[in-house]
């Protein structure tokens, strides 16, 4: 049942197909989506990797992992690199996925018309009719309010020039990587009871205005622990008087990079605190 | 100096030890039994049961065992295990008109055939301690404790037949009454609904099964689609929270929502559940399940094609559940306002606010990943205000200091 919903999508890339979406032992809202959508990819075969804020180690992620280690008895992994399904909350790994690899992403609301127009009945209108007036008069007149487009996360994009479609809230940061993508991507939302999918090499343009170009978040600092520049960051607090460092969001990417030798400016301290 | 947040697999071992401790509490008090949770706790495992559609009284009382008394958690819990189950086949449909009545009250007739019967109910106490309770477990139950008033009769015999008790014992303490009085009266066996009775004379709304009685809706399996039909919405209410109903129907009374509704009838009791096993091609019994049923009357002006009438709020729930059923019956028939061609402007009106909302597991699970965390976003919003306040002050520091205008 799900797998023929992931067909589907997988043949109208963007469109949110209904499937008739199970209990799960987890909650809704923590997964459950993306968790449907693994299960039912998911081989002897996999290798398999979950993050969550980007981190392999976030408790959800770990016990997401743990889930599947057991029922499935599967390969996990935190390397990006070596993992053939990857099923992510809020992040695209930095490192570019390869073919043969499947991005699972858990969906809170995949409707991206949703806050516009709580009705399900409208909505599903608005998109048979490819009328997406409403999200660009949005975006306008956050434009017209604060001098630029205000979303941040769950950034509206075109899928193939059809359907606009909720890139789930990842930071816009992520949003280009999400266009020709080498890896298959999967959406699950499981509260929701929708599907939908971008296939390999598809078009995912950012809603934007020709005066007014899409743009990502731009970090000043690089990561404090491996330097890198152009990732997204996290901003860790220090102490109670605005002390801060910015690290890597990605753990994989940032522990890879510190073992090829990537200092930062506080790497130093933080390994002489760990010991 | 900061170290990478590590150590997520221990804390969530870590977490499972405490909740289990948390659980058993003082380890000086005696455990409590799920059988005691299915016997003393009848009303809870019965919100359990319904809120996890599941009937199965023993499960409910383990999962309010396990998850501390936490209906939401323990319906859950239900949920889970629920979904996991094969499935044989569907039953035949209940006839709550055959139900084996314990309780049976109508507000529109002050007699009718068959009688009233309170049957056991807290209408009518005074909500004021009974300290007794307070003491150390004794032998006999407290007055309030009479038979048949906890969940599920367990002899499935019909209720005239308790009327055999009354040549035991004459002494039963903590009853109120002598032992056998309330039993004195030997129950009709012809308990018509009341509806049924308004049915006959052609001013209740008729129910008419849609052409070639299809099998209900199932959307447990299939998602739900909007406008969603009536086998859909009674299947979502009666899974639905009992609290989130209960402030719809409410609702519904006080101005939101046009109906003004009466008890037609509510009636407690068991009904049997009968299988047709293919390879019999005859009705099997399966045993009985304790229903609570609410049928609420509404008027209706009637419209062009339809002359005056009363409709239906119709409310079905496991165990005795008279609130929830109460609830989903007014909110039954709000949700018809389509049908009727009223103006549907009331929550309680609107099928996709009512079933998207009224799933406490969903909600409650959506409602609380808010704990899980949300930095990536959170970091998104920040660099963006940040932003937004630095152009800001540029920009009035570069203006030069104006005076309001005159037009202001």
């Amino acid at each position: 049942m799900i797998r023929r919903a992931l067909l589907k999508a997988v043949a109208v890339p963007g469109y949110q197909v209904p499937f008739g979406s199970r209990e799960m032992p987890l909650a809704r809202g923590w997964g459950t989506g993306g968790i449907q959508v693994t299960a039912a990819i998911i081989g002897p075969a996999d290798t398999l990797k979950v993050i969550d804020q980007g981190a392999d180690d976030t408790t959800n992620a770990v016990s997401i992992r743990a889930f599947f280690a057991k029922v499935a008895e599967v390969a996990t992994t935190t390397h990006t690199a070596e993992a053939t399904i990857i099923q992510t909350r809020h992040r695209i790994p930095e490192a570019k996925l390869t073919e043969g690899q499947v991005l699972v992403y858990q969906v809170p609301i995949p409707e991206p018309l949703r806050f516009l127009e709580p009705r399900e009945t409208e909505t599903r209108k608005m998109h048979a009719l490819e009328e997406y007036g409403l999200m660009h008069v949005k975006l306008y007149e956050d434009i017209a309010r604060h001098g630029r487009i205000a979303t941040t996360y769950a950034y509206p994009v075109k899928v193939e020039g059809r359907y606009v479609m909720d890139p789930s809230p990842t930071p816009k940061f992520d949003n280009p990587k999400m266009h020709m993508s080498e890896a298959l991507q999967l959406f699950g939302a499981g509260r929701e009871k929708r599907i939908y999918a971008v296939p390999p090499y598809t078009e995912v343009v950012s809603l934007d205005f020709e005066d007014q170009p899409f743009e990502i978040q731009h970090f000043e600092d690089p990561c404090a622990l491996c330097g890198a520049e152009g990732v997204y960051l996290d901003e860790v607090i220090l102490d109670d008087h605005g002390g801060h460092m910015f690290v890597c969001s990605d753990t994989d990417n940032c522990e890879d990079r510190r073992a090829h030798g990537h200092r930062g400016t506080l790497a130093g301290h933080a390994l002489e605190a760990a010991e | 100096m900061y170290v990478a947040v590590k150590g997520g697999e221990a804390a969530i071992l870590a977490t499972h030890d405490l909740v289990a401790e948390a659980r058993r509490g003082d380890a000086g008090v005696p455990e409590i039994s799920v059988a005691q949770i299915r016997e003393q706790q009848g009303l809870a495992c019965a919100r359990v049961m319904n809120e996890g559609s599941l009937y199965d009284a023993d499960l409910a009382a383990l999962a309010l065992k396990q998850a501390q008394g936490d209906v939401i958690e323990a319906a859950f819990l239900m949920r889970a295990y629920r979904t996991t189950l094969p499935r044989f086949g569907s039953s035949e449909p209940v006839d709550t008109a055959q139900m084996a009545i314990r309780r049976r009250v109508s507000a529109t007739y002050k007699d009718l055939p068959g009688g009233q019967v309170l049957g056991p109910t807290y209408d009518y106490t005074h909500r004021l301690f009974d300290f007794a309770l307070m003491d150390e477990p004794r032998p006999a139950s407290s007055p309030l404790g009479g038979e048949g008033w906890g969940e599920g009769r367990q002899n499935g015999e019909g209720l005239t037949e308790t009327a055999s008790l009354l040549s035991s014992d004459p002494a039963a303490p903590g009853h109120l009454l002598p032992h056998g009085e309330k039993e004195s009266a030997p129950l009709d066996a012809h308990m018509p609904r009341v509806p049924d009775i308004l049915g006959a004379e052609g001013l209740m709304e008729p129910e008419i099964a849609p052409e070639g009685d299809p099998r209900p809706f199932d959307l447990t399996r299939e998602p739900v689609s909007f406008p969603a039909d009536r086998d859909v919405r009674l299947q979502a209410m009666a899974r639905g929270d009992e609290g989130f109903l209960l402030g719809l129907g409410y609702s519904v009374q006080r101005g939101f929502g046009g109906n003004h509704p009466f008890v037609g009838e509510i009636r407690v009791g068991e009904v049997s559940v009968e299988f047709i096993p293919e390879e019999l091609g005859f009705a099997v019994d399966l045993g009985e399940i304790t229903l609570t049923e609410c049928q609420m009357v509404n008027q209706f002006a009637g419209s062009k094609d339809v002359p005056p009438q009363f409709t239906r709020g119709y409310g079905l729930a496991f165990g005795h559940s008279e609130r929830k059923a109460m609830s989903m019956s007014l909110v039954d028939r709000a949700l018809k306002a389509r049908e009727f061609g009223e103006a549907a402007e009331y929550p309680a009106q609107q099928d996709e606010f009512v079933l998207y909302h009224s799933d406490n597991v969903e909600a409650a699970g959506f409602v609380e990943h808010l704990k899980l965390p949300h930095y990536v976003d959170f970091q998104g919003e920040l660099e963006l205000i940040r932003r937004i306040r630095r152009e800001r002050e540029a920009r009035l520091a570069a203006e030069p200091e104006t005076l309001p205008e005159a037009a202001e």
